[in-house]
């Protein structure tokens, strides 16, 4: 039997796998972007507490993926709840420093003359520092749904949803018919659901970027 | 495309203490709680088994020894590839290598170990594979960025003074592209240990081992011991990596 035979005769089976990836990935991206957005806005203005934000956030990402899961077991149980929880802290490093870096990069001068136009603080953040900001804070998105989707295929260890679980079979009926090719697609499927999403975003940062912005 | 580099400013006084100091101390008093909650426990003979001083320091060292002989390797291999590619004849491969980097960043390091341990075989040497060829972009595309980056006017000064194209490349080009190239490698340091920790699921030990175990076996002990461990050691090999970082930057830089 080929790969695509393979493919094709289970296919039904994979997609479900993959959906379960994508649709844990894309709840603790959207967590992950709630919290690192508005912590970076709470924090870029004072640069000691930013420091300390991305301090830790950048500890949390040293810690070893399988680590993470094996410490949430205690905490979460199995499943779904440590998956996310674990996925949520790994995102959340890229989004704040962009978040952050993103909202330093606006000319002070910008900010100044709609404060001169009138302008109160949240008006000005969210009229002219977010617009402006954007395109960085969606690149830091990028780079954690890349690392997200790798790291959501160890989440099969606690028992989680995802390509991870066709990953591990594989590995456990090693010598089994398929076993390989059961390995392959679970290694495949993520990188090509990384592309989509990544080519998702890539759309998203186009058409949300302010007009006056783009390149 | 941004290099990823974990630049910190370096503070003076008491604070630069504490930030050299801090780590290391911090990790030390989890050990000394993870110790005192462990031997708090009555531990039945399976979790005697797998917590006990041999058992542990085996599978630290197979860890260390993992993290230690991949970063070596793939030091050598991705600093000379991004040399050789950021030469005049091969600015071609640059997109290219950006473009694969990102795709690469994608591949599950888990599904990599356990396809070379498929194809090839299980054990040490194909996962020091396989953890070879997952950090190896972080490491090749700090390296060309860093020398590209080099101001252009710099190297032409120094060509301009009689220095040949090599005497540039390493005592104009390489010591400026130093902190970008170690920032790289730090990056890849981080990879190779947390990559390391699913050494276990192909059979090269590696302090996952107890992790796997802890879970399998539903010994709760077992699984917290292996999880701390093995985020104590990442945390020191990052720090014993921000030292370096801070110590062989070159001075004026």
């Amino acid at each position: 039997m080929s790969f695509f035979q393979y493919l094709s005769v289970n296919r039904e089976y994979i997609l479900g796998l993959a959906i379960g990836h994508a649709v844990v990935v894309a709840i603790s991206l959207a967590i992950a972007i709630v919290i690192a957005v508005s912590v970076g806005v709470l924090v870029y203005r004072t640069e000691r507490a930013a420091n300390i934000v991305l301090a830790i956030a950048s500890t949390f990402l040293t810690i070893p993926s399988f680590a993470l899961f094996g410490l949430f077991i205690p905490i979460f149980g199995l499943g779904y709840e440590p998956t996310i929880v674990a996925l949520v802290f790994y995102g959340l490093l890229p989004i704040l420093r962009n978040t952050v870096t993103g909202l330093h990069s606006v000319d002070p001068a910008i900010v100044e003359s709609a404060q001169g136009m009138g302008m109160g603080a949240f008006r000005r953040l969210v009229r002219i520092e977010m617009p402006l900001a954007w395109p960085v804070i969606i690149a830091g998105v990028r780079v954690s749904t890349m690392l997200l989707m790798g790291i959501a295929a160890i989440a099969a260890v606690v028992s989680g949803p995802g390509l991870g679980n066709d990953i591990f079979d594989g590995l456990s009926r090693i010598g089994g018919a398929g076993a390989l090719y059961q390995v392959l697609d679970g290694t495949l499927g993520v990188v090509v659901l990384a592309l989509i999403f990544d080519t998702f975003f890539n759309l998203l940062s186009r058409l949300t970027t302010p007009r006056g912005i783009r390149d | 495309m941004i290099a990823q580099t974990k630049t910190t400013k370096i503070p003076s006084g008491p604070a630069r203490v504490l930030r050299y100091a801090g780590m290391p101390i911090f990790l030390a008093i989890v050990c000394l709680v993870l110790y005192l909650w462990v031997s708090s426990h009555k531990l039945d003979s399976i979790e005697r088994s797998s917590l006990n001083a041999g058992f542990i320091t085996l599978h630290l060292i197979q860890h260390i020894e993992l993290t230690v002989v991949s970063t070596a390797i793939v030091v050598v291999l991705a600093v000379s590839t991004g040399i050789l590619l950021t030469r005049p004849f091969a600015r071609w491969a640059t997109p290219v290598v950006i473009a694969l980097a990102n795709i690469g960043q994608a591949v599950p390091s888990i599904g990599l170990l356990v396809l070379l341990a498929f194809i090839w075989n299980f054990g040490f040497w194909p996962t020091i594979v396989a953890l070879v060829a997952y950090s190896f972009l972080s490491i090749l595309r700090n390296t060309m960025v860093g020398l590209q980056q080099v101001d252009r006017s710099t190297i032409e000064a120094a060509r301009g003074m009689g220095m040949t194209k090599t005497a540039v490349l390493f005592r104009i080009e390489l010591p400026l592209a130093v902190p970008v190239i170690l920032a790289g490698i730090r990056t890849a340091l981080i990879l190779n240990v947390g990559t390391a920790a699913l050494a276990t699921f192909v059979d090269a030990g590696g302090l996952g081992s107890l992790i796997d175990r802890g879970n399998r076996l539903g010994r709760m002990p077992i699984l917290i011991t292996g999880s701390v461990l093995t985020a104590v050691l990442a945390l020191f090999v990052d720090w014993v990596g921000g030292v370096a970082e801070s110590i062989l930057r070159p001075k004026g830089l």
